[in-house]
């Protein structure tokens, strides 16, 4: 009992306690103080090397402009999406498309993307014909200086996140109310929405668009893969120096890491002076009386792109399977000329180790997330505590920090207790980012359950703990099972605090598949990237069937 | 001893406004109806004698049943049953699991305890229903197997909270006399909350009006 209701705190513990102490270990030697090295006294010697390193001020517009420019682009596209189709036949049909893509894990949809868009690629391929190239065209289109890649990688992945957040808030707002009301006014139908809708919904998904804006700023996966390489993004660098084996150089990384800290608030806080100008300019708009009814061509972009969103993933796995399945493939064949399971024989039994360990640490960050999650939601109904929006802020925290910003500083302190480079460790450091997902994804199915359940069984003489067992999680079996699957997603997809906590110890599936990132082996590279894929999807394959079979002679929890 | 339900100046606030206040007394097999409009606090009332007021209220006077009293009891341990408008069975268990989550531990024995169920189910007409889903019952058939649930456990006290209101007017007053015929049988002491002026004279004992 005591117990349970010192859930919350210990989550809070477990999840920011991590998060703090890092960047506590980052300030540190980013003011000079390191005593592994001997270095004590405090100075500003990093900043000033930092300073001095001459890809900086490129690093630096690198990541504004790639993390600013995929974060707008996908909202506005999600928006866009929204407006000119909620409640159409195509937008169910683009709903169920994009869903299942937010459980491919960045590193496959990167490597998915590049393997279409480079010059040997499958869209290269297709133009070859036409345009007459024999060989792959001499184009730097992947790892182009300017980002445009790693933008269109991070759009693609980002697209589903916010469309889901977008459809889980829309139901509360009543949106078909407010769109057939603007329509009888005489408003087109995208207008209608950005005019009654988007101004109540944009609250509600202000912080989800924030824990998107500081990850497209640092991602470091997606930046191997895609982002320019000389320099490359801030993030990436700082990794570089953070894996150096010159551990003087640590401090400088300690002090990019402080500097990408401060470049995520900044950005932050032009975000929010963006919202601000956005409400003035459409407050303005909103006045003016225009009917805006012409959006046909903006309905058809939206759309388009949605689908070009949906596809460039879906098509990306396809290639990731085409290559780990090729034979001899030459340019410009659309088709290798022999399919064969040679890649898969070759890298498959060296894959299997790094896939238990996946695994293992998906299911035990899970398990522990989901018992945290389960405890402070128990809490919060037995003791009748009411979840305040500074809650819901600390929960976005771990989503907001920029990973590269903390996990140094707690690779450091795990360097100092002697556990960096276990299993352990990288579990703890999934954790932090596994929990906030596994509850958003179970807070609102488990406060929805109808409290006179409880009720009914407690007038029956079933104690709490009897009806949380018996009663609420039986019940609650299909949404428990799709936050383990989100939470196995999101473990699965980790890569910094996997290579960071794990010191190069610890091989999951995804850090063996960036690490080819740099190589050129496509097959290896389909190969492993797929069984990311994999590992990814069947949780949420058995999110889906354990319930439909547990409950098949149930018809009240089909649809529950 | 046999001494019934007591509501003894009860009174149930919401920030310092009176919501509620009853002093009542209700002998057992004996029904009281309480009738109001909605929001008349009906619904809060029953909350407070199961034990399931929400914190936001305050709660003064005493719950006496057969003279004892059990205002600071957590649900479980109160033994009132009660019925909500809805049947809510356990859609995950089957119609004899429903019954079993009910029927009082003191029963011991799986065979001795599926024979009880087994009876039950024949007291309501429901022969050979143990392994159905309950999903798939008639609104009827789910009203009988929710007040069976109820009296399986063996409570001291009923409450029914518009119980009848879903079922259609055939229905309704067979699943109405069953439960009072069931109710004075036991010599549970029951209280009613309705709206329906019909209700209030089939239960045939004292109406109590709470105000909007």
């Amino acid at each position: 009992m005591s117990l349970l209701r010192r859930a919350p705190a210990l989550t809070l513990l477990v999840m920011l306690g991590p998060v703090l102490a890092g960047l506590a270990g980052t300030l540190l030697p980013a003011f000079g103080i390191m005593p592994a090295l001997g270095r004590v006294e405090p100075g500003l010697m990093p900043f000033s090397e930092l300073a001095a390193w001459p890809g900086l001020p490129r690093a630096v517009a690198l990541s504004l402009g790639t993390g600013l420019g995929s974060t707008l682009l996908a909202l506005s596209l999600t928006m866009l999406i929204c407006a000119g189709w909620q409640g159409t036949r195509a937008f169910r049909w683009l709903e169920r498309a994009l869903s299942p893509l937010l459980s491919v894990p960045h590193a496959a949809a990167a490597f998915g993307l590049a393997f279409l868009i480079a010059p040997s690629g499958w869209i290269a391929r297709a133009l070859a014909p036409l345009l007459g190239w024999e060989r792959p065209p001499d184009l730097l289109i992947l790892q182009d200086p300017w980002g445009l890649s790693l933008i269109a990688g991070l759009v693609v992945k980002e697209l589903p996140f916010l469309l889901l957040m977008t459809l889980a808030a829309l139901p509360a707002l009543r949106p078909g109310q407010s769109l057939a009301t603007a329509r009888s006014l005489g408003h087109g139908r995208s207008a209608g929405w950005l005019k009654t809708v988007f101004p109540r919904l944009y609250p509600q998904i202000r912080l989800p668009v924030y824990a998107v804006l500081a990850f497209s700023m640092s991602v470091v996966d997606v930046a191997l893969i895609l982002g320019p390489n000389t320099p490359p993004t801030l993030a990436v660098q700082v990794l570089r120096w953070m894996n150096d084996p010159d551990l003087a150089l640590r401090l400088r990384g300690a002090a990019g890491a402080l500097l990408q800290l401060v470049l995520t608030l900044g950005a932050l806080g032009l975000w929010r002076l963006g919202e601000i100008a956005v409400a003035r300019i459409g407050r303005v708009w909103i006045e003016a009386g225009g009917r805006a009814r012409r959006d046909a061509p903006l309905r058809a972009l939206s759309f388009g792109a949605g689908a070009l969103s949906a596809l460039a993933i879906i098509l990306g796995l396809a290639a990731l399977a085409a290559w780990s399945l090729a034979g001899f493939w030459g340019f410009p064949a659309m088709l290798p000329d022999a399919f064969t399971a040679r890649s898969w024989m070759k890298q498959g039994p060296q894959l299997l180790s790094p896939a238990g360990d996946t695994a293992l640490i998906a299911l035990v960050a899970t398990g522990l997330a989901l018992a945290l999650v389960l405890a402070c939601l128990e809490a919060e109904h037995r003791f009748g505590l009411r979840p305040s929006a500074r809650a819901l802020w600390l929960l976005y925290l771990p989503l907001i920090v920029p990973q590269i910003a903390f996990l140094p500083g707690l690779q450091i302190l795990a360097l100092v207790a002697g556990v960096d480079g276990t299993i352990t460790a990288v579990i703890a450091a999934h954790v932090i980012f596994v929990l906030p997902y596994v509850f958003l994804s179970l807070a609102d199915p488990y406060r929805g359950w109808d409290r006179r359940n409880a009720i009914v069984g407690h007038a029956l003489g079933a104690s709490p703990a009897r009806v949380f067992w018996r009663l609420r999680l039986p019940m609650l079996l299909r949404p428990v099972l799709t936050a383990v699957a989100v939470g196995c997603a999101v473990s699965v997809g980790q890569f910094l605090p996997t290579l960071l906590l794990g010191g190069g110890r610890v091989q999951t599936l995804t850090t063996e598949a960036v690490a080819l990132a740099s190589g050129g082996a496509r097959r290896v590279i389909g190969v492993t990237a797929l069984a990311q894929t994999a590992s990814a999807f069947l949780p949420f394959a058995l999110a889906l069937l354990i319930p439909a079979l547990v409950w098949r002679n149930r018809k009240g929890l089909r649809h529950g | 001893m046999a001494d019934g339900l007591r509501l003894d100046t009860l009174e149930i606030r919401l920030g310092g406004r009176s919501m509620v206040a009853l002093d009542a007394h209700v002998a057992p097999g004996e029904v009281l109806t309480v009738m109001g409009p909605s929001g008349s606090g009906k619904s809060t009332l029953l909350a407070a004698i199961t034990g399931a007021l929400d914190p936001a209220f305050a709660l003064s006077g005493r719950i006496l049943l057969d003279g004892e009293d059990v205002t600071a009891l957590p649900t479980e341990r109160r033994r009132i049953g009660i019925l909500f408008q809805d049947e809510l069975l356990f859609p995950h268990l089957s119609v004899g699991g429903n019954l079993a989550f009910g029927l009082t531990p003191s029963l011991r024995g799986r065979a001795a305890r599926r024979s009880r169920i087994d009876s039950a189910l024949q007291e309501i007409g429901l022969e050979g229903f143990a392994t159905r889903d309950p999903a798939t019952l008639s609104g009827g058939q789910k009203a009988r197997v929710a007040l069976m649930r109820t009296l399986l456990a063996e409570p001291r006290a009923l409450l029914l909270d518009e119980p009848f209101s879903r079922l259609d007017a055939a229905r309704r007053g067979q699943i109405r006399e069953l439960v009072f015929a069931r109710a004075k049988a036991q010599r549970l002491p029951v209280l009613l909350v309705t709206h329906d002026r019909e209700d209030a004279c089939a239960a045939g004992g004292k109406v109590i009006e709470l105000g909007a």
